[in-house]
């Protein structure tokens, strides 16, 4: 391999456009490689990429790979790691940033593995260390409860990255760059498995990940029916409805609501927790919400030190009066 | 067809343990173990024992439990023999401490290689102290076989394995040739309770100790000597927790209290 150099964004897209996770990583890539004096490349796999590889230029890549190929018009591991290791051998880039994602998540590690290198993963923060121009990933451990910052010494120094941990760069559609075809060679006996089917399960309404206001419920609501309560407030707010993981668990609401470590991260300007007692792996999804209130009738809860707002009570109390009276400011 | 599976384990600190019980060390960069909360098996291979259990039910076969550490506590690390699990393989020695991702999918691969037949590795799709979600993969890679993470529901027909795979907005069927490597994650169920007829099973086991010579494994590529990440530094996040906690002479006139505060500080 040549000296490894540049910053490599292993990027996603949906239906043709650069997810946002991947605009986040070309905003973080572009302050790394500012502070090395390097470049930012990209690579996207797919079988139909549309317009995103120019996206990714305007959001800050100099150069973009596109390996378009019907067999990889969806993630699969065996396929997605084959392509990655070839494509790394020949950039040979000094860091690579990938999304914790379904896909980002499953690629990292056995990609960092066959490489012999060891990836960070869920990265909330990344530097470049002067002295020794390493990347020092920090990301949440125990739960949400310890922090750690970790440096690997062999290149490539692979870490994927939290969602909503970093921000993008304001899309410049007069940025140059270079856009490269990079053939993917794929080997089909090499694929060991098959997508059967995949199964959306959205939930009606607002995106919990796009929600400006997130309505949470926790164990502490009891049952079905003590979400459709939440849902009327959310409703009067245009608000999402998410919950921790006991709901989704209890089969109360659908698993795709679940905010957490384990859930879907949320960064809203307000987030309300109904019944959530604020264990570190919830708060490890919502942490970045702008404005946490939290309703809850143990005043000891954990989720009061998180939280800016707070009332101490029963929710099936608080819940009505505090929708009625939104109604009615919002009305005015 | 029986099938043969192997379900790596690991003993850690209990999640659920209370937020304000968490310490760490700074000086030695090392977590406290709460006084009087007894470790666990981490969560999500509690759930990966209980998927080889449900695939043992219908096809019949044999569970492996192996799991690396230094001085596992017995009653804890012995919980999937009670659930129903075959046999326990325990990788311990001071050697394996101190290690990271890397090298615990090292060992464990080796300890894999010397178990020898399988069909299905299933392991928590991360363990709840350090939440890499890293050896899983790591394992399939360094043995060669394919690896499904983070799963929801798995069959077996044949020398196939038909897994429910969560993403984003739902979930994908995957099918994947054997042998394989299965993450599992907490959306398949909760897993069985030990049955009094387990836990005496298991109290008649004991479990079969490896040391690194036992598994072939090079001392300079496990535990501290075999880690390929460097631990900077570990630290708490500090809290600012300033609540402003909206009182009222009832919840209800709390409620209403809150809708005018949030107003006021125009975040409705
Ligand atoms: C002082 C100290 C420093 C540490 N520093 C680091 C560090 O720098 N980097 C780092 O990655 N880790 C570090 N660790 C944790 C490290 O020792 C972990 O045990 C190791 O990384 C594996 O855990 P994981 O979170 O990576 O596992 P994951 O990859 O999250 O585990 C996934 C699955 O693999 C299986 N598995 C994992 N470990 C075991 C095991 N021991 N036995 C059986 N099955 C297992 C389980 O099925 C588990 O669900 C440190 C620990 C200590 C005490
Ligand atoms: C590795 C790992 C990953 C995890 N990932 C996630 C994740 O992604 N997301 C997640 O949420 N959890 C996750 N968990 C679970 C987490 O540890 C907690 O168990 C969970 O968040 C607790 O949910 P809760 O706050 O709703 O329930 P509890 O902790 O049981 O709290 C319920 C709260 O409701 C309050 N309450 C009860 N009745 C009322 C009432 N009538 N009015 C007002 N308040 C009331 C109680 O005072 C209490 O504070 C994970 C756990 C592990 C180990």
């Amino acid at each position: 391999m040549a000296e490894p150099k540049d910053v490599l964004v292993y990027g996603e897209t949906i239906d043709g456009k650069l997810a946002s996770i991947t605009t986040e990583l070309l905003g973080c890539a572009r302050r790394l490689a500012d502070e090395l004096k390097e470049g930012v490349s990209c690579i996207l796999l797919g079988s139909k990429l549309g317009e995103a590889p120019q996206s990714a230029i305007a959001y800050g890549a100099d150069k973009v790979y596109i390996a378009e190929d019907q067999l990889l018009a969806e993630y699969q591991n065996d396929s997605y790691v084959a392509v990655m290791e070839k494509a790394i051998k020949e950039i040979s880039p000094r860091v690579v940033l990938l999304g914790q994602t379904a896909a980002g998540r499953d690629l990292a590690p056995r990609l960092a593995f066959r490489l012999g290198v060891i990836a960070g993963m869920d990265a909330l923060d990344l530097n470049i260390d002067p002295s020794t121009k390493l990347l020092q990933q920090t990301r949440s451990v125990y739960g949400g409860n310890a922090r750690a910052t970790f440096v690997s010494e062999a290149y490539p120094q692979i870490t994927t990255v939290r969602q909503k941990a970093m921000t993008p760069l304001a899309p410049d559609a007069s940025r140059k760059g270079e856009i490269v075809p990079f053939k993917a060679e794929l080997d089909v006996a090499k694929i060991r498995t098959k997508i059967i089917q995949t199964v959306k399960e959205e939930v009606a309404g607002i995106k919990l990940e796009d929600a400006q206001i997130i309505v949470s419920g926790g164990r502490g609501i009891g049952g079905p029916d003590g979400f459709k309560q939440l849902e009327e407030l959310a409703k009067a707010l245009k608000a999402a409805v998410g919950s921790s993981r006991p709901p989704c668990d209890n089969g109360w609401v659908p698993d795709t609501m679940q905010v957490g470590l384990t859930g879907k991260i949320v960064s809203p300007e307000l987030y309300f927790a109904v019944g959530i007692s604020g264990s570190s792996q919830h708060l490890a999804g919502c942490s970045g919400s702008k404005t946490i209130v939290a309703i809850n009738k143990d005043p000891e809860a954990n989720i009061f030190k998180e939280a800016r707002f707070g009332v101490v009570g029963d929710w099936k109390q608080v819940i009505p009066a505090l929708t009625q009276k939104v109604k009615e400011l919002l009305a005015s | 067809m029986p099938v043969n599976m192997i379900v790596c384990c690991k003993q850690v600190i209990d999640p659920e343990a209370p937020p304000a019980s968490f310490k760490i060390n700074s000086a030695t960069n090392q977590v406290i173990s709460p006084p009087g909360v007894p470790p666990v098996i981490s969560p999500f291979d509690e759930q990966a024992v209980e998927a080889a259990l449900r695939v043992k039910d219908k096809l019949g076969g044999k569970i492996t439990i192996l799991s690396l550490g230094n001085n596992m506590l017995r009653d804890v690390i012995k919980k999937p023999l009670s659930m129903g699990a075959d046999e326990l393989i325990l990788l311990e020695d001071e050697a394996f401490e101190g290690g990271d991702s890397w090298s615990t999918a090292y060992a464990l691969s080796m300890a894999v290689k010397k178990i020898g037949q399988f069909d299905i590795i299933f392991c928590g799709r991360q363990a709840a102290d350090w939440d890499n979600g890293q050896v899983g993969s790591g394992i399939a890679e360094i043995l060669g076989i394919p690896s499904v993470t983070v799963a929801k529901k798995v069959e077996v027909t044949d020398s196939k394995a038909t897994v429910e795979r969560i993403i984003t907005d739902g979930y994908q069927i995957i099918e994947v040739t054997l042998p394989a490597l299965i993450t599992v994650s907490n959306e398949l169920g909760e897993a069985r309770y030990a049955t009094l007829k387990g836990i005496m099973a298991a109290a008649k086991k004991q479990p079969t100790i490896w040391k690194p010579a036992d598994i072939g494994v090079e001392p300079s590529k496990i535990g501290t000597a075999g880690r390929r990440a460097k631990l900077v530094k570990l630290f708490q996040p500090v809290k600012e927790g300033k609540c402003e906690v909206v009182g009222a002479d009832s919840p209800a006139e709390a409620g209403v209290k809150l809708a005018q505060r949030l107003r006021e500080a125009k975040v409705i």
